[in-house]
This record gives structure tokens, C-alpha cells and sequence, in this order.
């Protein structure tokens, strides 16, 4: 068992900056996909955070060409992506699927095209794979700033309205009625969702980062009941496979092929899948226990209908 | 209750249509229609399927702008939203067909809790009085047995309640149901009717609900407002429940039939447009049986 920690917890680990910086901004990552992909799961909006992720790969493969840190191309085009969605009217329920697979279909052939002109002008498929499947070890410590920012804003931003998109979700039209502007809170929604994937991007991918989105929340919506609880699970989940990812990468340094660590993503993503699967092996005791309640309230009821049903 | 009356202009009522037409792209889909209810009033909405029921519901909400004519909820027009915010919400409002996915992050007093604060910013973050409140008020409506269940989980029956428990637990004046009773089992219908009435009758609110059936609301109206084709027949179960008076507003003959205390409308023998009596056929009004109109 010690060894096993003194594997998992290579020597050098903590004394590594890029290791350092990967586990600071992976936290934050992981928390805002976290808390933000509760509401992509709860609004039916996946698909929507797929599509953006498309659209910021076109964004993060064309910022590589200028010159630019990927980041701002994944979050000028997650963004402008968020706004056309709410243009076309992403939240009609008719209009989503169409309109989401438009824009997607878009962004990805821009996409291909940058990533060729970066590797035809680079002579590496450095860039392919950098944006594709995320750098969370060569982050430049001049963004680092940006992306804690960034994530705090998308985070206070569901955190704020978390309790109208709550109602928005159950009811567009009960919110309406209380005098929610619902189409404005779902754009403000939209706006965090792209922030939050471009920065899930930076971690482990364009391709990849409606992984930690939805797969972490997916997760806390099978386990936890209320929403605050729903939202601490589903950062907590993303924050572990983060970090087991980032120290299971660190570690496949010394695994063939020996001297090029396995990609961060993989790990973090299979944890992802692993921890979704064994919230299935959990046995829906809470839900049973909720069932034979409401049978007694039943009961009670009935009670009460006897005395309508007997001055009919 | 009786305090908030004073503050109304004309004598005690809370809701007032007068001449609602609506008309969306060409099509008429209300014409002319009026009615007033105030408070304590039990009152049915009741019409065929697409007759024009939830335009109503969505008119006296805000939701829907009229084409022409007046509503007054409570003495003001529904819309102007700081008038209504300073108030409180005077109408509750559950809607139709609500489909709850399982795994939507709401337990039953979390939906309730959202009927106190859901308009508000910030994390509901625990709150000893909304507490207590929401048990109070899931107790008034028979749900306290499953507050920590997931909504999505519950049956028709206990979704209703819930959300009636949601319209109900900020005091409303007025409470709008669209079809809560559609797609319940006999006995669910009847225990949400039960509470409906005892709220009406304990509490003073005023219920305005619609149903496609009459005869499981038939014991607790106190009056009707039968909607077809768009427009509105107003009266006690009497005055509108008649071969004349149904007949005039279908635009063709029916038949109101009294069949071992249910009633039962026929349609004439042309029923060729959407809204006519035709449509009646299909509907599951021979299923209930709950007393005399």
C-alpha cells in the first residue's frame, strides 16, 4: 500500500510547476463544468454544450494560427456560438435540434481547415493535438489569471440564477408568470455554458470537454436529490477525476512508450465514465423508501376523498 | 383574506374579463368572451379540447396579450409587472401536462420551496420559516408523506398536488388549474377536487379550473363557464348545462343529455369544424361518474 502511494505520488510531483498549475486550474475547471453541467443535464441542453464545444474548436484551431493562446479563440467563438444559438432559438424545443446541428456542422469544417493551415504551417500536429485533446501540462502561466477569472464569472453567473433556471426548467411558463425574464436567463445560461466549455477545453480538449460537463453532473443528478446537493456532487466528482487524472498522467511518464506521458485526457475522461457507471451499481434504496411514503399518503388521502365520494 | 378586498375598485371582484377576442395569425381563437369571479368562487372552465380553455387561462395570466377587451386581476391588468411584484402574486397557476424528467434535481419541497423564492437571485440556501412553510402547506394538500422524493418519480395524481402545493404556498387570491384532473385515475381525480373544494370553501380562494370533463367537478362548482368554438356560455350549471343554450353556442345542435346523473352532450348529426361538439365523441366523459350536474 505504501508503495502503491509512493507510485501514484511520484517523487518530483508537488515541486512541478506544470503539475502545479495543471491541478490549480484543473480545480477550477472541473468545479464550473461541474456546477454548470447540473443545469446542461437538467435544461436538456447537452447537445448545446456539444455544439459549442464544436464551434470553440474552430475558434481555439484558428486563434493557433494568429498566434494566439487557444483560449481566446475557444471563448470568442463559444460565446459567439452561444449568441447564435439564442438567436436562431436554441430554447424553442423544436427549433433546438435543427439549429444546433447547423451551427455544429459549420464550426467543425472551419475547424478542419485551420488545423490543416496549423500543421501545414507548424510541420507538427502539435496544434491538432493540443486543441483537440486538451494540454492541461503546458498551460502558459500568463492565462492562468484569465481562466481562474473566467470561471469564477461563469460559476456566480448559474450560482445567481440558479434558483430561475430551477423554475425555468420545471416551468417556462410559471416562471413567465412570476415575472422571470426566462428568455434572458436562459441567454445569460448559454453564455456561462460556452465559458465553461472553453475552459474544459483548455483541460482535456475541445473534442472532450463535454465529458466533464455532462458526465460528472449526469453522475450527482443519479446520486443526489436536491439541487445545492446536486451541483457540491458534481464538482466534487470533477474535482477527483481531475486530480487522480492529473496524477495518473504525471505517473505514465515511466509506461511504455517510455518518456511520453499517457494524455491527461484519457485519464481524467475514463475516470469520468468509470465514476457514471458504478452511480448504476448504487442500489435506489432512497427512491424506494420514497415510493411506500407516498403509498401511506395515498392512504391518507383517501381518507378525505371518502368524504366526497359519500355526498356523491 | 378579507382586508385585501377594500383595496379593490368595484365591488369584491378579483378577476374580470370583459369582451376577450383573441385572434392569432387570421385564426379567431376567442370572441367576445366575459366573465368575473371573486373570491371563494368555485368556478369550471369547461369546453371541448381546443376550444380555447388554456387561451383563456394564458390571457388572464399575461401570457397571451387579447386582441381586444379587458382583464382585471385584482384591479389591475395583468403585465404591469412592479404593480404585481409590490402585491405578491395574487393568481397562482398550475399548468398543463407538466413533464418532470426523473432525474430532474428537485425533491417535492424543493418545487414547493421554488413557489416562495423562485423569482429570487442567489442559492436557496436552508431557511428555518420557508421550512416549515413548505411542510405546512404540502400537509394542506395531502403530499407530506413524499416531501423528499423526487417530483419526477411521483405519479399524475401526486405531481398534481405538489404543484398545487407550489401555486398555493405564496397566498394566492386566485388559483388557475388547466386540466389538472386529465390523465388521472378516478380516485386521484377526486382527492384533487377534495382539496380544491376545502381550499375554495376554508381559505376564500377563488379556483378557476379547466376540464374537458364536467362531471368529476360537478358537486363543487359553483359556476360554469363553457367554452366552445371560442366563445363562452356563464351561469350556474342550470342556466348553461341546456340543449338551447349549448346548442346557440357550438352554432349547431346538441343534445344535453342527464345520464344516471352524469352529463352527457351529444353532437348534432353535421359537425364538420374543429371545436364542434363532434369532438365530444372521444372525450372520456361517460368514464366518471360523481352525481347530478
Amino acid at each position: 500500500m505504501e508503495h502503491f502511494f509512493h507510485y501514484l505520488f511520484a517523487p518530483g510531483l508537488a515541486s512541478s510547476g506544470p503539475v502545479r498549475v495543471a491541478l490549480l486550474v484543473g480545480t477550477v475547471v472541473a468545479v464550473t463544468s461541474g456546477v454548470v453541467g447540473v443545469f446542461t443535464v437538467t435544461r436538456g441542453q447537452s447537445f448545446a454544450g456539444h455544439a459549442l464545444a464544436d464551434v470553440a474548436t474552430t475558434g481555439g484551431s484558428g486563434a493557433f494560427l494568429i498566434g494566439l493562446n487557444q483560449f481566446w479563440g475557444f471563448l470568442a467563438f463559444g460565446i459567439g456560438a452561444a449568441a447564435f444559438l439564442e438567436i436562431i432559438g436554441v430554447q424553442r424545443r423544436r427549433g433546438r435540434d435543427v439549429a444546433t446541428g447547423v451551427v455544429l456542422g459549420a464550426g467543425l469544417g472551419l475547424a478542419a481547415l485551420f488545423l490543416y493551415l496549423d500543421a501545414a504551417s507548424t510541420s507538427t500536429t502539435g496544434a491538432s493535438f493540443t486543441v483537440l485533446f486538451g494540454s492541461i501540462f503546458v498551460i502558459a502561466s500568463s492565462t492562468v489569471p484569465a481562466l481562474i477569472a473566467s470561471g469564477l464569472i461563469a460559476l456566480l453567473v448559474v450560482v445567481v440564477l440558479s434558483r430561475v433556471l430551477l423554475l425555468s426548467s420545471l416551468s417556462p411558463d410559471i416562471a413567465a408568470v412570476r415575472g422571470v425574464p426566462v428568455r434572458a436567463v436562459g441567454a445569460a445560461y448559454l453564455i456561462a455554458l460556452a465559458i465553461s466549455v472553453s475552459l474544459s477545453a483548455v483541460a482535456i480538449g475541445a473534442v472532450l470537454s463535454t465529458a466533464l460537463l455532462i458526465g460528472p453532473a449526469a453522475t450527482a443528478l443519479r446520486i443526489a436529490r436536491g439541487p445545492v446537493r446536486a451541483m457540491a456532487v458534481s464538482a466534487l466528482i470533477g474535482v477527483v477525476a481531475t486530480w487522480l487524472g492529473i496524477l495518473l498522467a504525471y505517473d505514465s511518464y515511466d509506461w511504455p512508450p517510455h518518456g511520453h506521458g499517457w494524455p491527461v485526457s484519457f485519464f481524467i475522461v475514463a475516470l469520468v465514465v468509470i465514476f457514471y457507471l458504478l452511480s448504476y451499481l448504487r442500489r435506489p434504496s432512497r427512491s424506494r423508501s420514497a415510493r411506500t411514503a407516498s403509498g401511506a399518503a395515498g392512504a391518507h388521502s383517501r381518507s378525505e376523498e371518502g368524504a366526497c365520494s359519500a355526498a356523491s | 383574506m378579507t382586508s385585501t378586498s377594500a383595496r379593490l375598485p368595484r365591488s369584491d371582484e378579483l378577476l374580470r374579463l370583459d369582451g376577450i377576442s383573441v385572434r392569432l395569425s387570421g385564426r379567431e381563437i376567442l370572441n367576445d368572451v366575459s366573465f368575473a369571479i371573486r373570491p371563494g368562487e368555485f368556478t369550471g372552465l369547461i369546453g371541448p379540447n381546443g376550444a380555447g380553455k388554456t387561451t383563456i387561462l394564458r390571457v388572464i395570466l399575461g401570457l397571451q396579450p387579447p386582441s381586444s377587451g379587458t382583464v382585471t386581476v385584482a384591479g389591475s391588468e395583468p403585465g404591469q409587472r412592479p404593480g404585481r411584484r409590490r402585491r405578491g402574486p395574487v393568481v397562482g397557476y398550475v399548468p398543463q401536462k407538466l413533464l418532470i424528467e426523473p432525474d430532474m434535481p428537485l425533491r417535492v419541497r424543493d418545487v414547493v420551496a421554488l413557489g416562495v423564492d423562485g423569482n429570487r437571485l442567489g442559492l436557496p440556501l436552508p431557511s428555518r420559516a420557508r421550512r416549515d412553510l413548505v411542510a405546512e402547506t404540502l400537509r394542506a394538500v395531502g403530499a407530506d408523506g413524499y416531501a423528499d422524493a423526487r417530483v419526477g418519480e411521483l405519479s399524475g395524481g401526486e405531481q398534481q398536488r405538489v404543484m398545487i402545493a407550489h401555486a398555493l404556498i405564496s397566498s394566492p387570491r386566485l388559483l388557475l388549474l388547466d386540466e389538472p384532473l386529465a390523465n388521472l385515475d378516478i380516485r386521484s381525480a377526486r382527492g384533487i377536487v377534495a382539496i380544491l373544494a376545502r381550499l375554495a370553501h376554508e381559505q376564500r380562494i377563488a379556483i378557476l379550473i379547466s376540464a374537458h370533463d364536467m362531471n368529476p367537478l360537478a358537486q363543487v362548482m359553483d359556476r360554469i363557464v363553457y367554452v366552445a368554438a371560442g366563445r363562452a356560455a356563464v351561469g350556474s350549471s342550470e342556466e348553461v348545462l341546456r340543449t338551447d343554450v349549448l346548442s346557440n353556442l357550438y352554432g349547431q345542435h346538441v343534445d344535453v343529455l342527464h345520464v344516471h346523473g352524469r352529463v352527457v352532450i351529444v353532437a348534432g348529426e353535421d359537425d364538420e369544424d374543429t371545436g364542434s361538439p363532434g369532438d365530444l365523441d372521444r372525450q372520456p366523459d361517460t368514464v366518471y361518474g360523481s352525481g347530478a350536474a
